[in-house]
């Protein structure tokens, strides 16, 4: 090969620095944006504080002892007691459980089910592309709050077991959200097809197979990450309201919306604030940290922001 | 000779980046005098665009930042006047055209709406005198029709018309310099051909000095009453046009020039430049061209050329090859 | 004569224009409009014309990248528009593309080994062994090293991302390579380089290239044969040589005397088009480029000029040649 092809000129530290890969950067920029990492650090707190702070805790969830009722906050009690003589904090800890566990399922389901739907949409097009988003406006054009009220009086009417119908809860909220996150998807995907490496790849004969799973889905985790991260937090909103409402988790298992509904009556509110506080606080962190997440994992996963 | 127009003394401009920093414009020195155009060519990212936009001061800051030198504007320092006096001279005295005539047009206002803002706000014309001189503009830059222009949407233009228009704009307030930044590179070669005719009538008719910013040595050939050449955010080379290419000093010019296949005159194989233009973070004190250039020698490596004049006085170049000093120290 | 590797014939690429509430098609901007040409096998053909001539849509088009509207394309003989989906498929890795932009012309979340050698996975080679020693090989050829392997395409400049680009097309031993403009995004420096490792490939690999640029001095240096094109349409082809030694079309005459030679004692007459490209969606009648040439009159106006031989396979489109 002639003398001017050869050359290549090394900087002296490439050779000895590890692969950066498209994942360790955005990571590099994630960590290096401060409120993403708040929002990081309070999600953790989250967690640890609703799936392991039940077990250092003296309280049983079926402690009723009307003498200790509406105790305030003390000793023993440190958010106080709510009508029953019940803890307070242990409540809402196991409350917590079951929010987040409500937020995370139902948004796997959207993503399962926005992901393919979205994917198969962009990549086929034209027939199924029209009929899977025609099926997306109808969805997005119900009001959702509304048919959650239905389908939870449905529930209700059904006469659904209360531990059972956080089941029911999950696959409701999912299913209703993943109109979002398919257009998300199909969009990347209608824009990664005219990329020229998705030519190259017709070029080169590659199989489908490969152009959809090597090539085409690794490009839109970054649009699915940042757009389910958002979906969680308003699944745990969701729950909450309808919990709240009192067609959601219904009592006596505990969520933080059927926890402040619970205080729903003036002298509650008024005079008992550690009733509704603490679990009204435990929503605005969770999601105000996950939505701190979400944005600061859209500018780690956004090519185009060079930091 | 003409009186200097613009003189940029050791203009230092540096990005902070996280992997280090970038000096984008390192120890600059140059004249562009009056009547003149100027030529600087280079090849992406050695620091031409950021010395006309420290000129314009409109350096995004941070990350960018003018640390050090002048940049007088007839004999007045740019970088001492206070946001409001710079931004009289923007637009005012200097004004400038950019490559993507797509984008530095408001998609949503007439054209005519644009060319007569800046002479509504620096000339203080009425409307309907604005709306006349923005006619006579429009005429000026060699489009036909400049009523139905007038009324007409960016949209509505092709690449051409739109870097007309830009032109018109940038030339509302009869501007002293006019800084042209790859003005053509985005336009076909015909169309090129009428934009580069109307900015050499334009300089004659009005005597507009221009700095123009380009990565082809046939515009320069073309447009350039004085050239400099620009490596790796440092001057390497400085001449009047023909002196420059009848006479290159500088092994990355000769190379430049070499490089580019020339129509009708067919070679076997093309000069190529071997290797890639250094990463701009944190450079050593040396000559940035050393680990390209045919001629390397020791002190290449460890210490920067003086850049000076070897023989006649007007064409300045930065290589050892043509000091007496070569020992390494 | 030598094998006519690649045989173009009436080939037509018209877009739609959609429009109204309904996206009913309201016209068609006519990309390709009834082109003909024939490439020999080991010859490189140059297409020149400005944004919007078509060339780069030929370029696809002759690949199956994106369908035909109507015409043949023959690839050694068989062609490619009917061939079932898995044949063409097979036949693939024998015509190559190297693209202009070398940036969204690789996939961002690949190493480059990777994209380089995923092709032979697909086309039978499962030996992961083989596939790492071949593509470090056509890496070496195409000046990239090989710890370069299992890096990601963001740490590459452009000149050697266009490298990638070459050995990706290379690695399947393919017969006829489209370079659609692959220096035109690349700084002067980079260019010749890049020029010089095509001819050479051509040279060592006995190559044939369709190379697509709207720089004629490029072309001039690396092509046999060049195309002229205007506005979908071919308006003039012949031998290199030739066509710069004696250009017949009054829109290749312009074009070269619209080029800035980098030589400021050059004493030139240029001859600068009035106006603007025509919109290929609503293209004028007649020769389409009666309303910008200079010796324009009315029968251009009213009849398109035939493409025809004027002797030594000098082909052109005008009345007045």
């Amino acid at each position: 090969m002639s003398a001017d092809v050869m050359p290549i000129t090394e900087n002296k530290n490439t050779k000895a620095k590890a692969v950066d890969t498209p994942w360790k950067t955005a990571m590099r920029r994630f960590t290096r944006n401060k409120l993403a990492v708040i929002g990081f650090i309070m999600i953790v707190f989250m967690f640890i504080l609703c799936f392991i702070g039940p077990l250092f805790s003296p309280h049983n969830l079926f402690d009723y002892s009307l003498k200790n009722k509406n105790l305030a906050p003390n000793g023993t009690y440190w958010l106080g007691t709510d009508k029953l003589g019940r803890d307070i904090l242990l409540r809402m800890m196991l409350a917590g459980r079951i929010s987040l566990l409500v937020g995370l399922v139902a948004t796997c389901i959207t993503v399962m089910i926005g992901a393919t739907l979205g994917a198969v949409a962009g990549f086929y097009g034209k027939l199924v592309d029209n009929l899977i988003m025609r099926v997306a406006d109808i969805f997005m054009a119900l009001p959702s709050l509304p048919i959650l009220i239905i389908l939870g009086a449905v529930l209700s009417d059904l006469k659904v077991h209360p531990s059972s119908r956080i089941y029911y809860l999950m696959v409701i909220i999912g299913v209703l959200n993943w109109t979002t996150l398919a257009r998300l998807v199909r969009g990347q995907i209608l824009t990664l097809r005219e990329q020229e490496f998705m030519q190259a790849t017709e070029a080169l004969g590659l199989k489908d197979k490969r152009k959809i799973f090597k090539h085409l889905l690794p490009n839109t985790i970054p649009v699915i990450i940042v757009a389910a991260t958002l979906s969680v937090a308003g699944a745990i909103l969701s729950e909450s309201a309808l919990s709240f409402l009192g067609i959601g988790v219904v009592p006596p298992t505990p969520s933080w919306g059927n926890m402040i509904s619970a205080a729903n009556n003036l002298i509650d509110f008024r005079k008992r604030p550690w009733l509704w506080i603490p679990p009204g606080m435990c929503i605005l962190i969770t999601s105000v940290a996950i939505n701190l997440i979400g944005d600061g994992l859209r500018d780690a996963l956004d090519p185009k922001t060079k930091k | 000779m003409a009186k200097d127009l613009v003189e940029f003394r050791n203009l230092e401009t540096h990005f902070q980046t996280t992997a280090g920093t970038v000096k984008a414009v390192d120890n600059v020195s140059f004249i562009i005098r009056e009547g003149e155009t100027l030529c600087v060519v280079g090849e992406s990212g050695c620091g031409k665009s950021v010395t006309a936009m420290s000129l314009m001061q409109l350096i995004e800051s941070p990350p960018g930042k003018i640390v050090g030198g002048e940049i007088l504007f007839e004999g007045e320092d740019l970088l001492k006047l206070s946001k409001r006096e710079m931004s009289r001279i923007r637009g005012n005295q200097i004004s400038m055209i950019f490559q993507e005539p797509m984008s530095s047009l408001n998609p949503v206002l007439t054209i005519g709406n644009q060319i007569s803002e800046p002479l509504m706000l620096h000339m203080l014309l009425d409307r309907k005198a604005a709306k006349k001189r923005a006619i006579e503009l429009i005429n000026l830059v060699g489009i036909s029709r400049p009523e139905k222009i007038f009324d007409s949407y960016p949209h509505e233009l092709s690449g051409g018309m739109r870097q007309r228009i830009m032109i018109a704009i940038a030339l509302s307030c009869d501007p002293k310099l006019l800084i042209a930044d790859e003005p053509t590179t985005a336009l076909d070669v015909t169309i090129q051909a009428q934009i580069l005719d109307l900015m050499r009538d334009i300089k004659q008719k009005l005597n507009t000095s221009i700095l123009l910013i380009t990565h082809d040595l046939g515009v320069v050939a073309e447009m350039a009453d004085y050239v400099v050449v620009m490596y790796a955010g440092k001057v390497i080379e400085e001449a009047p046009v023909l002196e420059l290419f009848q006479d290159p000093q500088h092994p990355y010019t000769k190379g430049l020039l070499k490089a580019k296949p020339i129509i009708n005159q067919k070679q076997e194989r093309l000069y190529s430049i071997p290797g890639q233009v250094p990463n701009p973070i944190d450079l050593e004190d040396n000559c940035h061209f050393h680990d390209r250039c045919e001629f390397c020698m020791d002190i290449c490596k460890v210490k920067q050329p003086p850049f000076r004049s070897h023989g006649k006085d007007t064409h300045k170049s930065a290589c050892w090859l043509y000091e007496e000093e070569r020992e390494v120290l | 004569m030598k094998e006519v590797l690649m045989q173009v014939d009436n080939l037509k690429k018209y877009f739609p224009i959609t429009g109204g509430v309904f996206q009913r098609t309201v016209g068609h901007v006519k990309a390709v409009d009834d082109v003909s040409f024939r490439i020999h096998r080991g010859e490189s053909l140059g297409l020149v014309g400005e944004s919007g001539c078509g060339k780069s849509t030929i370029g696809r088009t002759i690949l199956r990248l994106n369908e035909k509207t109507e015409g043949t394309v023959l690839f050694q003989g068989n062609d490619i528009y009917s061939l079932p989906k898995e044949e063409l498929r097979r036949m693939r890795p024998k015509m190559q593309i190297v693209f202009q932009d070398p940036f969204s012309s690789l996939n961002p979340r690949i190493k480059v080994g990777q994209a380089i050698g995923e092709a032979l996975y697909d086309h039978g080679v499962t030996d992961s062994k083989i596939i790492r020693e071949r593509v470090l090989e056509t890496m070496n050829i195409c000046g990239l090293a090989s710890y370069q392997y299992d890096r990601y395409p963001h740490e590459f400049s452009g000149g050697q991302r266009q490298r990638i680009g070459i050995a990706r097309a290379l690695i399947m031993n393919p017969e006829f390579i489209v370079a659609d403009e692959p220096v035109s995004a690349l700084d002067v420096s980079i260019q010749a380089q890049i020029i010089n490792l095509l001819s050479d490939l051509q040279r060592d690999k006995q190559l044939t290239y369709l190379f697509i640029s709207h720089d004629l001095s490029v072309v001039e240096h690396l092509c046999d044969r060049v195309g002229v094109m205007y506005l979908g349409s071919m308006v003039e082809m012949s031998s290199t040589e030739e066509l710069f030694r004696n250009p017949l079309h009054p829109y290749t005459k312009a074009l070269m005397s619209a080029i800035p030679i980098p030589d400021p004692t050059y004493k030139r007459d240029r001859i600068v088009l009035q106006g603007d490209i025509p919109s290929p969606a609503n293209p004028p009648s007649g020769c389409k480029f009666h309303t910008r040439c200079p010796i324009a009159s009315d029968i251009c106006k009213q009849q398109a000029p035939e493409y025809r031989d004027v002797g030594n396979d000098h082909l052109v489109a005008c009345h007045f040649v």
